[in-house]
């Protein structure tokens, strides 16, 4: 009894540090773990894999660095396949730091030696458009006019003078939306706006807290949603490039198998002094 | 007039983007655009003025010395050690571009504080976890192991404990289906219900029923 009684009043230093050493440590080990792909992640690799070389395809960043270690993964790896598809990139954010963590990925990739070959030029292959204030409405006005919302890209060149922006006028001219989002505005609000409204194609990256709201949209709304850092590790198999999200898999495994022995710990000490706690009421 | 103005303003604007919706002709598409493009100018100075105020605000708490007027100073000092860089030194509309001092101080500042901040949740959660999830009741109950289904079968240590299970039994198929269904089923009424409510406000604030938004009295 001393012993639950002592669980019970654990200094949380004590939990903090077991959860630190459960998430740092497995980082160190190379162990892949088996990893099954969802239904719901292969609807976007399929939809992503069905277009023709050139297609246009709009990747929306609206995350912030807080939500980065989920979702930048995930646009590594989005970004990857369509480079290597040859599909036509056009980036842009609802939220303010959304361009910045496109100019990081893009960095990441075009490290990739098979990508790195491809010699992509800006303005040709792929653009940033930048960041818009105006949250749900901007998707709104895109719906009539994508030029007209975004007059310069995130450099100030002219869209209407760039390459890939000729011909592109609202989402008929887009072939696929894919949104990485951590909140408000995200993806509900592309669902809302750019697919009900304006029949956009849309599959969406989202935090493993998000994610679960959107599956009501799914697979009319939305073709599919990649969760968290294990629909980052996901996609990262299904397109045979296990990378970042693969390797992190372990240490979230790890902690996960750790919180969940807290609780059994927690419950067998509450179960264990219930009846002294009720004795001495 | 100062509360019968805004009211006739909200009446009209709001009338014309609902049949702007369902008649997209001219002029209703022409007044959709244009009142979109007055919402994103009007987002873009309310950037500005949020930003104003939070300076007014520190400059105010530093002047006066008030409760933590340090914090005060670090937000006055931050916003000025980001800006100047960024509109003086970083290359005009390309500040953002890697290799710029804005986005060094982006990359190797800005993006470590936020990091952190986020991930001292993971370290909260476990120890609210392991004091506040107690099988109380029945309720309690179900809810735990709905946590530790969705917990273990969402990560690939799931497949571990339970591969030597038929397939429906494993610990992924379960959360699977918790997150399919009942999971599902939750969210789309809780949706519909929120949406039902955002309408019958905004209709309300439409017709003139709503004020609140007005302020005053």
């Amino acid at each position: 009894m001393k012993l639950f009684d002592r669980l019970l009043a654990i200094d949380r230093r004590i939990i903090f540090l077991l959860v630190a050493i459960a998430v740092t440590l497995p980082l160190f080990s190379k162990t892949i773990l088996h990893i099954e792909i969802s239904p719901m992640v292969k609807g976007v690799y399929d939809a992503v894999n069905n277009l023709p070389p050139g297609s246009k395809v709009l990747v929306t960043f609206d995350y912030d660095p807080a939500s980065a270690p989920e979702l930048q993964p995930m646009a590594l790896s989005f970004f990857r396949h369509c480079f290597s598809k040859d599909l036509k990139v056009i980036i842009m954010g609802l939220w303010p730091q959304g361009p910045i963590q496109a100019n990081i990925a893009l960095e990441d990739v075009f490290r990739i030696p098979e990508i790195k070959a491809k010699n992509l030029k800006y303005g040709e292959d792929y653009v940033n458009l930048g960041y818009m204030a105006g949250n749900e409405v901007v998707i709104q006005r895109m719906g009539s006019d994508i030029q007209a919302t975004f007059p310069v890209d995130y450099s100030g060149n002219k869209t209407s003078e760039l390459p890939l922006m000729k011909g592109i006028k609202n989402f008929d001219n887009i072939d696929f939306v894919y949104n990485l989002s951590a909140g408000y505005p995200g993806t509900m609000e592309w669902v809302q706006f750019a697919v009900d409204r304006f029949h956009a194609k849309l599959g969406a990256g989202n935090t493993a807290v998000q994610a679960p709201g959107m599956y009501p949209y799914i697979p009319r709304q939305l073709v599919g949603v990649l969760g968290g850092m294990k629909g980052g590790a996901e996609y990262e198999i299904i397109d045979k490039h296990p990378a970042r999200a693969v390797s992190y898999m372990l240490s979230q495994g790890v902690s996960h198998a750790v919180v969940v022995f807290f609780i059994i710990i927690g419950n067998l000490a509450f179960f264990a002094t219930r009846g002294k706690r009720k004795t001495s009421e | 007039m100062r509360r019968e103005v805004p009211l006739v303003i909200t009446g009209i604007v709001g009338i014309s983007l609902i049949i702007s919706f369902f008649i997209p002709h001219t002029p209703f598409n022409l007044l959709e655009t244009l009142f979109t493009d007055w919402f994103l100018i009007v987002a873009a100075f309310a950037i500005v003025l949020g930003i104003l105020n939070l300076l007014k605000i520190s400059l105010d708490k530093v002047y006066k010395k008030k409760k933590d007027w340090f914090f005060g100073l670090v937000v006055v000092f931050s916003f000025f050690f980001i800006v100047i860089p960024g509109f003086g030194f970083s290359g005009g509309r390309g500040f953002q571009n890697p290799g710029t001092p804005f986005f060094w101080i982006y990359f190797y500042i800005y993006i470590p504080l936020m990091s952190t901040m986020f991930a001292l949740l993971a370290f909260f959660v476990a120890s609210a976890s392991y004091r506040a999830f107690r099988a109380r009741n029945k309720e309690a109950t179900m809810l735990l192991l709905a946590a530790f289904f969705v917990m273990l079968g969402r990560v690939p240590i799931g497949y571990y404990l339970s591969f030597w299970l038929p397939e429906n039994y494993q610990l992924a198929a379960v959360a699977d289906w918790i997150m399919n269904f009942p999971q599902t089923a939750g969210q789309r009424a809780i949706m519909i219900g929120i949406a039902l409510g955002i309408v019958s406000t905004c209709l309300r604030m439409i017709l003139g029923i709503e004020r609140a938004y007005i302020g005053g009295e």
